[in-house]
């Protein structure tokens, strides 16, 4: 029986008759050419989908990924899983909407189970400030045509049970916003699932490969230096999330972004206890349900520059001393494994899709906490940028110039101060 | 969690402590504004050491520069600013 590539419920059955022994490797293990048309530095969600679509819009396939150890293995495996669109600016809300339209058809564009579930997104107002800033958000969002849904307590109570709605709370629920669209995806699907796409149109994906230095000719980039020896390119594209500040620095160019740890935990598995996305407008923690059953949280970055992939306890514990409090019922989870992950901080809390002002080198990066849920968007915008060296139209906000020009994206107000953030 | 050696109070727990900016992120007052914006708004964000400006927020107040190494956090020094 010849190998097969493509994913099918008949050929899982045909496969039942040989012990599934006929299934081809989802992506091939290439040693790096002398030169591609484009190289992306980074093997995360983003570097990616970056190349899929280079490959399937654009036509590019003279293409390659390095990533300087597994695919996946960056914020792409570490996050928790959050997919939502609903911010308070446009900049933001349209662009992350257009990523989410993506996450709707991922698993069938891709061949590849994304476990894609849109549960719902659900932010909890603590206050009457909560609500009107939750209104607000909600009725900028519904101008821009973005779903969200204004709960009441009541309808807030029903939709999470387990919630403390007791006079006593130590966090009271007032009322909700939520997003049906929104929801969470298994995070290495989405890695793999873009690696075997794009290796099918051509790509390369080249793993153990960091990137050490780059190689210029009269201002413009040529290539780049790697721990499997020189690769030459047309442009570059850099898009490996905490490490943006080294390695922008090996082409001498420092950004607005700091890097901070990130950290998320785990309980045991249980049964189902909490079908939507938890999380609050005035706290920084989050709660969701695995699909395994475990409860994953979040919460706030360590606030100082960190690339140890290391946290902290007292963060860990806030943030569970928040979920707990939320819901109560969690107290009784043990906790199975905690791990960090090196965010990009930039210096206005928005991300940055860019020229640099080396010709031919190119940033995707500056995505903070909050890069998971733009994948696919993500990727689809910067391959418009490598393909065609102009921005795509809703990517136009997120240059590196808006610093200069004081057209930052904003959504905390707190300037260059990502601790703050 | 980091153990900050405060030349005012000891050791004491980085919980009690504020990072605010690197050093070199301090926009001084001669500076003109494209000087200023470009202190402010690039780091060298270093994985490497760092000098670094920290606020003994929840104890004395003092402001402190601690030499940090950001990979490993080990602290090669302390001293008020
Ligand atoms: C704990 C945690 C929770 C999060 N929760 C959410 C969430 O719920 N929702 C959400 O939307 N976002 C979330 N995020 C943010 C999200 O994970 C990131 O913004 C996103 O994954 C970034 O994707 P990426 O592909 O750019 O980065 P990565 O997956 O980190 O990929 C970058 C890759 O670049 C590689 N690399 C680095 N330096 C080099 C080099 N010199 N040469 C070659 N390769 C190199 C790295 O090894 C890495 O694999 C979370 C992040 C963390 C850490
Ligand atoms: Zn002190």
């Amino acid at each position: 029986m010849g190998r097969v590539s493509r994913y099918s419920a008949l050929a899982l059955l045909r496969g039942a008759l040989t012990g599934q022994r006929h299934w081809d490797r989802a992506w091939r293990d290439p040693a790096p050419r002398k030169s591609y048309d484009v190289l992306i530095i980074g093997g995360g969600g983003h570097g990616l989908s970056t190349a899929y679509y280079l490959a399937s819009v654009h036509g590019i396939t003279n293409v390659a990924v390095l990533e300087k150890g597994w695919i996946g293995g960056g914020n792409t495996g570490r996050n928790t899983t959050i997919v939502r669109s609903n911010y308070r600016q446009p900049a933001l809300h349209n662009f992350f909407d257009f990523a989410l339209g993506l996450w709707e058809g991922m698993s069938d564009e891709l061949n590849f189970n994304v476990m894609f579930s849109p549960r719902g997104a659900m932010f909890l107002g603590h206050s009457d400030s909560d609500m009107t800033a939750l209104a607000q958000r909600g009725d900028a969002l519904r101008c821009d045509g973005i779903d969200a849904e204004l709960l009441t307590r009541a309808q807030v109570a029903a939709l999470v049970p387990l919630l403390d709605m007791s006079p006593s709370a130590r966090f009271p629920v007032h009322g909700g916003l939520t997003q049906r669209r929104g929801g969470t995806a298994r995070h290495d699907a989405v890695a793999w699932g873009y690696a075997r796409a794009a290796d099918t149109l051509g790509v390369d994906i080249i793993q153990n490969c960091e990137i050490t230095g780059f190689t210029t000719t009269g201002g413009r980039v040529t290539g780049v230096e790697t721990t499997r020896g020189p690769i030459g390119a047309g442009r570059v594209g850099i898009c490996v999330a905490g490490n943006s500040g080294p390695v922008a620095a090996l082409a001498g160019i420092e950004l607005p972004i700091e890097a901070q740890t990130l950290q998320a935990f785990v309980t045991e598995p249980v049964k189902p206890m909490i079908d939507t996305v938890i999380m609050s407008q005035s706290l920084h923690c989050y709660i969701s349900q695995s699909d395994k059953g475990g409860i994953v949280l979040g919460g706030d970055p360590d606030q100082f520059p960190s690339y140890a992939q290391r946290g902290l306890p007292p963060r860990l514990e806030k943030t569970a001393a928040e979920a707990i409090a939320l819901v109560p019922a969690l107290s009784r989870l043990r906790m199975v494994r905690c791990w960090s992950g090196t965010t990009d901080m930039s210096f206005d809390g928005s991300p940055i899709i860019s020229a640099l002002p080396v010709d031919g080198l190119y940033l995707n990066g500056g995505w903070c906490y909050g890069g998971f849920k733009a994948t696919p968007g993500s990727g689809y915008a910067y391959a418009t940028l490598l393909a065609t060296g102009e921005p795509h139209a809703l990517a136009r906000p997120f240059g590196l110039d808006r610093f200069a020009s004081g057209a930052t994206i904003d959504e905390a107000g707190v300037g260059p101060m990502p601790q703050l953030r | 969690m980091l153990l900050i050696d405060c030349p005012h109070c000891g050791p004491r727990a980085q919980s009690e402590f504020a990072y605010d900016r690197t050093l070199d992120a301090i926009v001084q007052l001669a500076m003109v504004p494209s000087d200023a914006m470009t202190t402010l708004y690039t780091r060298a964000n270093p994985r490497d050491w760092s000098d670094e400006l920290w606020h003994h927020r929840s104890g004395c107040r003092t402001w402190l520069v601690v030499r940090r190494q950001t990979v490993t956090h080990a602290i090669e020094s302390v001293r008020a600013c």
